[in-house]
């Protein structure tokens, strides 16, 4: 348990998707105007990560890795070269089918993720969470403790980006700097501040 | 000709997809902690985008609308393969410090963005340079980001030693900020800053103008 609880903080905090990989840069920029939009989106890839990671790690186990299709009478084949192929399959068909079920059960919440849904499937940071989910061999549980982990600190990112760009819209940057330029600095700031974060574990 | 000449250069500085078109940074700042690294990847992306909209451009006609994302999604997934499978086979080492990195080349935007707004409509062979020219323009971002991280980073190009370091007895204290997220952040931010100072038609509007100050007594 601890050492799950040891992942989570690590998850959203040391290795944050946004600030220390690098991931899910493009949506981070572009849809980081205001806070009301950061927070529809944060919730979108918590829930999409929550969900794929865990998924991949099925479909790796019992589909891909070697001998894994021992069940199905293939104990020598070996798919892992599949992976990239099948990992985006899983991710879209299910932002896909969570559309769908949003759309039918939860018409509120649908509306609020909008159109923020089907962005999701070209998000880096969800194949990017299912790609160190393979490399790091996670197992069942630790891939969804990640999962949440990595959504959790990528929301957290894209939240406090779009506070402090609600409020920067108001400053005098120079011409050059407008925009995306002061957008960069600022991300690089927030990652400079996260950085004070590696080495804290339980 | 020189249509496709335009659509091979624009791309370079003019329209960077990074620096103007906010596509691709993704990937574009882990990778460039030394330029050997670097350049792999530029080169991986450059050939998955030239590729992947020569293949998407060929059969475009052919594609129904309402599935196309899929459809462009396979195709730059099993490129993306070829490219990492080929990695693994000839450059381990490189193939092993790239990482996630490689894989993350599907949802890189200026893949699936150029395939989207370019391939979709023009034919094979405009695609295909259109494709290297937005790859030129990615590596030349990150050539330079690279060169600048490795170079004040580890006072290295390309691995061999450049600047002789402290703890190998030369004279050079590197900065080691420079090898560390933020730093990839602040040197993006600059170039956006010096391409656009010399290029003034890509500055953004400011949302609010500022009021020049006015003395209280003189109003």
């Amino acid at each position: 348990m601890e050492a799950l609880l040891s992942l989570f903080i690590r998850a959203v905090f040391v290795e944050n998707m946004a600030l220390a990989f690098f991931l899910g840069m493009c949506t981070f920029l572009a849809i980081s105007k205001k806070v009301s939009a950061a927070i529809g989106l944060g919730i979108a890839v918590i829930v999409v990560q929550t969900v794929t990671v865990p998924v991949n790690n099925l479909i790796l186990n019992y589909v891909l890795a070697e001998g894994a299709l021992g069940w199905a009478g293939f104990p020598e084949a070996n798919l892992e070269f599949l992976g990239y192929l099948s990992y985006i399959g899983v991710i879209a068909a299910i932002v896909q089918i969570l559309e769908m079920v949003l759309d039918k059960y939860f018409p509120a919440l649908y509306n609020a993720l909008g159109v923020f849904l089907p962005l999701i499937t070209v998000n880096c940071a969800i194949l990017g969470a299912s790609l160190f989910m393979v490399e790091r061999d996670y197992n069942f549980s630790e891939s969804v403790v990640y999962g949440i982990g990595a959504g959790a600190g990528w929301a957290l990112a894209i939240v406090a980006l779009a506070g402090i760009r609600e409020k920067l819209k108001y400053s005098d940057v120079p011409a050059g700097l407008r925009g995306l330029g002061i957008t960069f600095v600022t991300v690089g700031l927030m990652s400079l501040g996260f950085m004070s974060f590696s080495g804290v574990s339980l | 000709m020189s249509e496709a000449r335009k659509v091979l250069v624009t791309p370079i500085f003019s329209d960077n997809p990074i620096a103007l078109q906010i596509l691709g940074i993704c990937s574009a700042l882990a990778v460039t902690t030394g330029l050997k690294v670097t350049v792999v990847m530029c080169i991986a992306l450059t050939l998955v985008t030239a590729f992947s909209n020569l293949f998407i451009s060929m059969i475009r006609n052919q594609i129904p609308g309402s599935i196309r994302i899929i459809v462009q999604m396979t195709i730059i997934a099993s490129l993306v393969i070829v490219v990492d499978q080929v990695l693994k086979a000839y450059a381990f080492d490189i193939s092993k410090q790239l990482s996630v990195f490689v894989g993350l080349i599907i949802t890189n935007c200026i893949v699936m963005g150029r395939a989207e707004a370019y391939a979709m409509q023009n034919p094979p062979g405009l695609s295909f340079l259109d494709g290297i020219g937005n790859g030129l323009g990615y590596s030349a971002v990150l050539l330079f980001v690279g060169f600048l991280r490795e170079f004040f980073g580890s006072g290295s190009l390309f691995g061999f030693q450049v600047l002789q370091t402290v703890n190998q007895g030369g004279w050079y204290v590197p900065n080691g900020l420079m090898l560390l997220a933020p730093s990839a952040f602040f040197i993006i931010g600059a170039f956006i800053w010096i391409l656009r100072t010399w290029d003034r038609s890509q500055v953004e509007d400011n949302e609010f103008t500022m009021k020049a100050h006015v003395k209280k007594e003189a109003v």
